[in-house]
């Protein structure tokens, strides 16, 4: 019995943490889900998580960043200050940092000309980004040393026809 | 009788085929240089297998195939059929040695819809993609903009009379200088000016919106050369919407109607012939088009309230259907959005812009508005002719820049190739409703492929089954080189099956 009331107390507190933030989408939508569902998404408030991608775009007081979650990247705005705590934005030569943002969701903000967007009023780092280092594919350059010599072989080959 | 190709033909076609192939070859050494500047050296390193590969195959062709020779019409057609083929394969090496390809297929692809300035992709985690692999996609559409052929015509030809049956093959039936191999390099002088004024407009452009110089001038030439071409590629992957700018929009829709005017038209600007634009059947024609599926597309969005005010109306609405009417593809709305927030009849109308097109004898595909306005003028022709006395005389012309007189021959010409267009819509719909997809969809990234727009409904992506990629592929293709070229292979081929 006491594990019956113990489940149910846990319930109890679940429904009871929930129920103000009822319109709160907290956890774990994917871009996907919320372009798809962008119309049941409208003006709520969202949790969206992603890597920062491309430039910081700093517009004034505010700022556009790019946040990609491996499906899709949504443009998030936000205070220009909120911005600067972002060090690394992802490229070919960085992995961006990993943020969470929470804020307004908009199917077509009205504000932005109808841009699907995030208006953040909260931002966290999960985990900073870091300079990837790439070092040289040796079967690449094998293959392009053979396929080197075989380019000079046919220019020699060239040269003793026409001798 | 069918008569089976020679051994001579065979030869003319691959020396022929070696030369366009060693061109491609030379254009990668572009990237290199890039790779270099920027310190990114496995890329730099994918582009120099590129061109290893294709240096060796060029020359083994110009070596095997060694002949003095020129082409005739069927060759010439045949060469540059094949050259798109080539250059697919020989162009996506790079791209599938990056590793943000799935398969070589997926890497064929976008070397198709590159070259024939479509849009559509499969890359990736685009976002991560370096400058050296960005730069060729954006390359390749500025080069299969302006034409492969043209390329190996102006840099590498010094003059041959079969250089106008290939031209010609390429679909650019129009010479405006006496000289293809001058009109080539008109056509390249045009583009590299438009290149450079277009990257200071986009570059300052970004700068402005808070993006870092280098990045921002990069983003600029890459943007600019997939508007001007009416391509339709970006270097992120949220395409258009990536920038969050109302000018960086402004300034894309000019350029991609800059691209989408004929070449020659432009020739008579420069020469200060500025009447010409207001007179050009072609001009006219994409203007009222434009009007005319805008108003389409805009009750559309009107009914369903997806974007209830003027500026959401222009920069979702009218950038899509620019995007599309010039065969760019530009998106500043996400492809899922398309039936999420947009009903059929702008569905329909945006579809109608695609199926149209932009001018001849320019960087677009699809219809074109020359054949529109032309079937029109015939259509008002024969109309007069019922309502006139028998008697009466009726005569119907356009200027393009010249009076031209509405002949038979022209209107069934034009006739002949929309039909063509529009069963080659209807077919790739056919397959795309095989692969389970909606009708409206389907016709939807078929029309897109076929007149090489780009635009996407979220058909195209990295699940598609392979049956669907290679039948956009082929629909990429036989738009981009007007059906003429495609015919003529196919006619080949059942020649040396056949043939006696």
């Amino acid at each position: 019995m006491k594990t019956i009331y113990k489940v149910s107390l846990i319930i109890l507190l679940f429904i009871l943490i929930g129920y103000p933030g009822s319109p709160v989408f907290s956890q774990g939508i994917s871009s996907t889900e919320l372009i798809k569902g962008a119309k049941e998404y409208d003006a709520k408030t969202i949790t969206y998580t992603g890597e920062a991608i491309g430039d910081v775009m700093i517009r004034g007081e505010f700022a556009w960043v790019n946040i990609n979650d491996g499906e899709n990247a949504l443009g998030a705005w936000l205070s220009a200050s909120l911005a600067k705590e972002i060090e690394f934005t992802g490229s070919y030569k960085t992995r961006g940092d990993s943020l969470e943002v929470t804020g307004i969701f908009n199917r077509a903000c009205l504000e932005h000309g109808g841009d699907l967007d995030i208006h953040v009023q909260k931002l966290r780092k999960i985990s900073p980004g870091m300079k990837i280092n790439r070092s040289l594919q040796p079967d690449k350059r094998n293959l392009s040393l053979i396929l080197f010599g075989a380019l000079f072989l046919i220019w020699i080959l060239t040269l003793f026809r026409h001798k | 009788m069918i008569l089976k190709p020679r051994l001579e033909d065979l030869k003319i076609i691959g020396f022929y085929l070696g030369k366009v192939i060693l061109g491609l070859a030379f254009t990668m050494a572009i990237p290199i240089l890039t790779g270099l500047l920027f310190g990114e050296f496995n890329p730099a390193l994918d582009f120099l297998l590129g061109i290893e590969i294709s240096v060796l195959l060029g020359l083994i062709l110009l070596k095997v195939c060694h002949t003095e020779k020129d082409l005739n019409w069927m060759q010439g057609m045949i060469v540059v059929s094949l050259s798109w083929v080539v250059v697919m394969f020989l162009g996506a090496i790079p791209l599938y040695l990056s590793g943000h390809w799935k398969s070589f297929l997926d890497a064929c692809f976008d070397a198709m819809s590159g070259f024939a300035t479509t849009g559509l992709t499969l890359a990736q985690d685009l976002d991560h993609l370096s400058y050296t692999h960005n730069l060729w996609r954006h390359l390749i559409m500025f080069l299969g903009g302006q034409g492969i052929i043209v390329i190996v015509l102006s840099f590498f030809v010094r003059g041959f009379s079969g250089a106008f049956k290939m031209y010609v093959g390429e679909a650019r039936d129009e010479k405006i200088l006496p000289n293809v191999v001058h009109t080539s390099r008109f056509i390249w002088s045009v583009s590299f000016v438009y290149l450079a004024l277009g990257t200071i407009a986009l570059g300052i452009t970004g700068i402005f919106n808070g993006m870092k110089p280098l990045n921002s001038f990069f983003h600029g030439a890459c943007i600019f050369m997939a508007a001007f071409d009416t391509g339709g590629f970006s270097p992120q992957s949220q395409n258009i919407l990536y920038y969050h700018s109302l000018i960086y929009e402004v300034i894309t829709i000019v350029i991609m109607i800059l691209g989408a005017l004929n070449f020659k038209l432009h020739y008579h600007l420069w020469m200060g012939n500025r009447k010409e634009i207001f007179r050009n059947i072609e001009t006219s024609t994409l203007f009222v088009t434009i009007i005319a599926t805008f108003s389409i597309v805009a009750v559309g969005l009107v009914q369903i309230g997806s974007y209830p005010s003027a500026v959401m109306l222009f920069r979702k609405g009218f950038y899509q259907l620019i995007s599309g009417h010039t065969g760019t593809g530009f998106q500043t709305v996400y492809p899922q959005q398309f039936l999420a927030d947009w009903n059929n009849l702008a569905l329909v109308g945006l579809i109608i812009a695609m199926a149209l097109g932009g001018a001849v004898c320019s960087t677009t595909g699809a219809i074109k508005m020359l054949r529109i306005g032309i079937i029109f003028k015939a259509f008002k022709e024969d109309l007069k002719k019922i309502i006139m006395p028998e008697r009466a005389l009726v005569v119907e012309k356009f200027h393009h820049i010249k009076d031209v007189f509405v002949e038979d021959k022209l209107a069934r010409s034009a006739l002949i190739i929309t039909l063509a267009y529009i069963i080659l819509y209807l077919l790739g719909a056919l397959v795309g409703m095989f692969y389970g997809h909606p009708f409206l969809n389907a016709l939807f990234e078929s029309t897109s492929a076929a007149a090489n727009v780009g635009l996407s409904c979220g058909i195209t992506n990295i699940a598609m089954p392979a049956g669907l990629k290679v039948t956009y592929i082929i629909q990429m293709w036989a738009g981009r080189l007007e059906f003429m070229s495609v015919f003529t292979i196919l006619g080949f081929l059942i020649a040396v099956i056949k043939g006696k």
